[in-house]
């Protein structure tokens, strides 16, 4: 894979809450059309990595490439500007708004960005909620409005924080689904995930991360081939 | 080092007299008392008083009525103050306690409000005039304090009273759990304590420390008047705190003494005296959080440590 | 007990409590909006309501300019000066705990009114009313300028509620209010619609000035002594709750002068009665619905 065609390169990338050093210098890099998952235990900086991506995180050091643009230094609105689309862990619902209000909230940045009939064709559970307010939802409706929302602008790069997070697993199952499908339209996705079947039905590659460093990388199949080498990584 | 600042500081206390005007060090004197209970609050619980004037004023005007009106001893009538404005202080502490954060802030604001209305519809305050002709009573009923240097070694050792009080409560496990209230609510909530019980017994005794600071201050005066309980004075403790050092033992009492002596020399020119005090709010708040005391401290570390790259110490910011 | 209750003195105070609830009302709703955005405490709003009457007296004054091009010019003055204000004094502080931001509006107050005292004296400035006379209604005489001003202060509180609760815009501020980082993440420039909405809420205090400058004094701390009240009635209703900081003014201002007609006095502290018996009996407030802390 040569560094030219990689959409989004991350390196020696280190991040800071207030004085103590979450992440240690991250490296890995994401090309076009790909689902890359972060996956590793509680506390081991995967959300910090999409939180510093997304300049959530200010206190970054080291290096974020998006199509060959440095992210670092920028602000996280002038970082979703460039198309880069995040979805995080505690979704991030509005209370105070309709389903309908949370749907339509974010604006067009790029071209290509699903209008509120498709996203409803899509995610045909929302339809019949849209005026109810986002938090009376089912955490999978939820989640599905979360994902559907981000859809919105027309980023073509997502960043999605444990997405089956608390979720049954038929819902996890769907959510699963949808995400194929978004991969199969082409969406390129970073992914944080803990639950390693979650992630090998749905990911090609996977980027494994303890203490703030990334300790290993592999595709799908080695995975496959190998579950223990992830294994003692996430304790299981 | 530390040991030795600490006699210089002292020395300099008992000499001072001798070449400064006594009445201005013991307006500092009281506003170091005063700036150190609100430091008690804001720099080791997180608890900001916006109205702390109103301990000291209420105090004032309690030590002055009974010193007017009875014969009892100056020691006595300045603890009386102290404990009235301690009673307040609970009082104010258990309903503002509710709120948190900044609404803490809002609630005193206005409670101080609301007891300087009070003290200026009271008979016994004399309303907008204040209170006037306060004796200064024997000390302990035998020692008479009317000579104005002696008085002012009785005003120096209550100060350091004071201060031994508020560095008692800070050192104790008490004042552990205050700071860790500070940084940490809902652990020391998890651990099993009532942060709310804690808050309030603080804001009691930076009520009393407060309110004995009005006592002084009434007796060094002679008289009591409402600017004690206003929010200019409320503020002015506020900037004292902030400029000398927030959370420093030493800060308030140089913040105490710059802003009182600023007061004293701006004092001809009108409002100017205000509207330095907000300038150098805002400066210290923009760029010198951590105050006179604090970015002395930080810079002599910086100096001694410059090889060892050992971090200096970060004022509480952002939670 | 209350013989000596005419309706005169009855409908006078109800309608110089509605007066009051009025500015209460538009104030307490723009500490609310900044409030519930950026978690500021605009100390300032007193000072900047003050900012609000000053101009509007310069403007006739000295331009001669009357109060309806005062209605327009002042509050987009005042609002410049606190989006001058946020850039300068709130921007470089907006990480740190908010008690900074409380005390540094508290300071900028300092700063302000300490400077118009300084220029102009702290005794009151007339302003004439911009439409003298009145209607007598029998029971009482209602001036026209009062009906002017409830009715001005109504329509500005809903339209301003409207707003935000029912425009795309308003739909921003509200998820920004839960979470500014998400909103941001969307897309939107965060950083920049918390100075414009400290400049509508500043500007809105300019605006009450103004509308105040003919009722009462214009002085310089016309607002300094307000503030007491607006933190009550924001404290009383539920910090952040926009309905709930209007409805709560309104609300204390007719107490009030109902006070003053029953209990004369206890009309300085039925408020701070009020917000105790809220404090005890509803620590989160009466209008708390969507109240974050």
């Amino acid at each position: 894979m040569p560094t030219d065609t990689a959409l989004l390169e991350v390196t020696d990338l280190r991040a800071w809450y207030a004085e103590s050093q979450a992440l240690q210098g991250i490296g890995f890099r994401v090309n076009p059309g790909e689902l890359v998952t972060l996956i590793g235990r509680n506390g081991a900086g995967k959300t910090t990595t999409l939180r510093s991506i997304m300049g959530i995180v200010k206190n970054r050091k080291g290096s974020i490439r998006f199509e060959g643009n440095e992210l670092i230094g920028k602000r996280t609105y002038q970082i979703a500007r460039q198309g880069i689309a995040y979805c995080p862990e505690e979704r991030g619902i509005f209370a105070s708004l309709s389903v309908r209000e949370n749907l339509s909230l974010p604006p067009t940045l790029k071209s290509g960005g699903m209008s509120e009939d498709a996203l409803f064709e899509t995610f045909p559970n929302l339809r019949a909620r849209a005026s109810s307010r986002g938090t009376q939802l089912s955490g999978g409706e939820q989640q599905m409005l979360a994902i559907a929302r981000i859809l919105r602008n027309g980023c073509r790069f997502l960043l999605l924080d444990e997405p089956s997070e608390g979720l049954a697993p038929v819902v996890v199952k769907e959510i699963g689904a949808q995400i194929r499908r978004l991969k199969a339209q082409g969406y390129t996705i970073l992914l944080v995930e803990q639950n390693l079947n979650f992630a090998r039905s749905v990911a090609d590659r996977h980027v494994v991360i303890e203490h703030g460093t990334v300790v290993d990388q592999l595709t799908n199949d080695e995975l496959s081939a190998d579950l223990n080498r992830v294994k003692t990584y996430l304790g299981v | 080092m530390r040991i030795a600042l600490i006699l210089l500081g002292v020395a300099a206390a008992l000499i001072a007299p001798f070449f400064v005007y006594p009445v201005l060090l013991m307006t500092i004197l009281c506003f170091v008392v005063f700036a150190t209970s609100f430091n008690l609050l804001l720099g080791y619980v997180g608890l900001l008083c916006f109205g702390q004037a109103m301990f000291l004023g209420l105090s004032a005007y309690v030590t002055g009525h009974i010193l007017k009106t009875t014969d009892l001893s100056l020691e006595i009538a300045i603890l009386a103050g102290a404990l009235v404005s301690a009673v307040l202080g609970a009082f104010v502490g258990f309903v503002a306690v509710r709120r948190s954060g900044i609404q803490f802030a809002m609630i005193t604001f206005a409670f101080a409000q609301f007891v300087y209305f009070l003290l200026l519809r009271s008979e016994f305050t004399g309303g907008e005039n204040g209170m006037q002709g306060i004796p200064r009573s024997e000390l302990f009923g035998i020692f008479d304090v009317s000579d104005t240097l002696t008085f002012y070694y009785v005003i120096l050792g209550m100060t350091a009273l004071a201060i031994l009080l508020a560095y008692r409560v800070i050192h104790s496990p008490y004042g552990e759990i205050l700071k860790a209230i500070r940084d940490n609510e809902p652990r020391v909530e998890s651990l099993g304590f009532k942060p709310e019980r804690f808050k309030i017994l603080a804001m009691s005794i930076s009520a009393g420390i407060a309110g004995f600071a009005g006592g002084m201050k009434a007796a060094v005066y002679g008289f009591a008047t409402l600017t004690d309980v206003s929010w200019t004075v409320s503020g002015e403790v506020i900037l004292m705190t902030l400029l000398g050092g927030l959370g420093t033992l030493t800060g308030p009492m140089v913040g105490a003494g710059i802003v009182i002596v600023m007061n004293d020399e701006l004092a001809q020119f009108g409002e100017w005296a205000l509207i330095a005090q907000g300038i150098i709010l805002i400066l210290v708040i923009l760029f010198f959080r951590r105050g006179v005391v604090g970015e002395a401290g930080a810079f002599f570390r910086r100096r001694q440590a410059r090889a060892k790259d050992a971090p200096a110490g970060k004022p509480r910011e952002a939670e | 007990m209350f013989d000596g209750i005419t309706p005169q003195l009855l409908f006078g105070q109800l309608l110089i409590g509605v007066i009051n609830g009025s500015f209460y009302a538009m104030l307490a709703m723009g500490l609310a909006i900044i409030f519930g955005l950026m978690h500021v405490v605009n100390f300032a709003h007193g000072a900047q309501y003050m900012l609000g009457a000053f101009v509007a007296w310069l403007l006739l004054t000295h331009l001669g300019i009357p109060y309806w091009g005062a209605l327009f010019i002042a509050p987009v003055v005042v609002a410049i000066f606190g989006i001058v204000m946020e850039r300068l004094l709130l921007k470089p502080i907006a990480n740190l705990d908010h008690l900074y931001s409380l005390l540094v509006t508290y300071a900028a107050t300092l700063v302000i009114e300490g400077l118009i005292r300084q220029q102009y004296g702290s005794t009151g400035l007339p302003y004439n009313s911009p439409l003298p006379g009145g209607v007598n209604l029998g029971f009482m005489f209602m001036p026209w300028y009062r009906l002017w001003v409830v009715v001005f202060s109504v329509v500005t509180c809903l339209g301003t509620w409207l707003l935000i609760e029912h425009t795309k815009l308003g739909s921003y501020l509200r998820a920004a209010n839960e979470s500014p980082e998400i909103v941001e993440s969307f897309g939107i420039n965060v950083p920049r619609m918390m100075t414009l909405t400290y400049g509508f809420g500043v500007g809105l205090a300019g605006l009450s000035g103004v509308l105040a400058a003919p009722v009462y004094q214009v002085s310089p701390s016309m607002g300094s002594g307000l503030m007491i009240t607006i933190f009550a009635v924001v404290v009383i209703g539920g910090m952040g709750s926009i309905i709930g900081a209007i409805l709560t003014g309104y609300l204390l201002g007719i107490v009030e002068g109902l006070t003053k007609v029953f209990y004369p006095e206890g009309a300085g502290l039925v408020i701070f009665f009020i917000m105790l018996l809220a404090l005890i009996f509803r620590p989160s407030g009466l209008f708390s619905g969507t109240e974050k802390s």
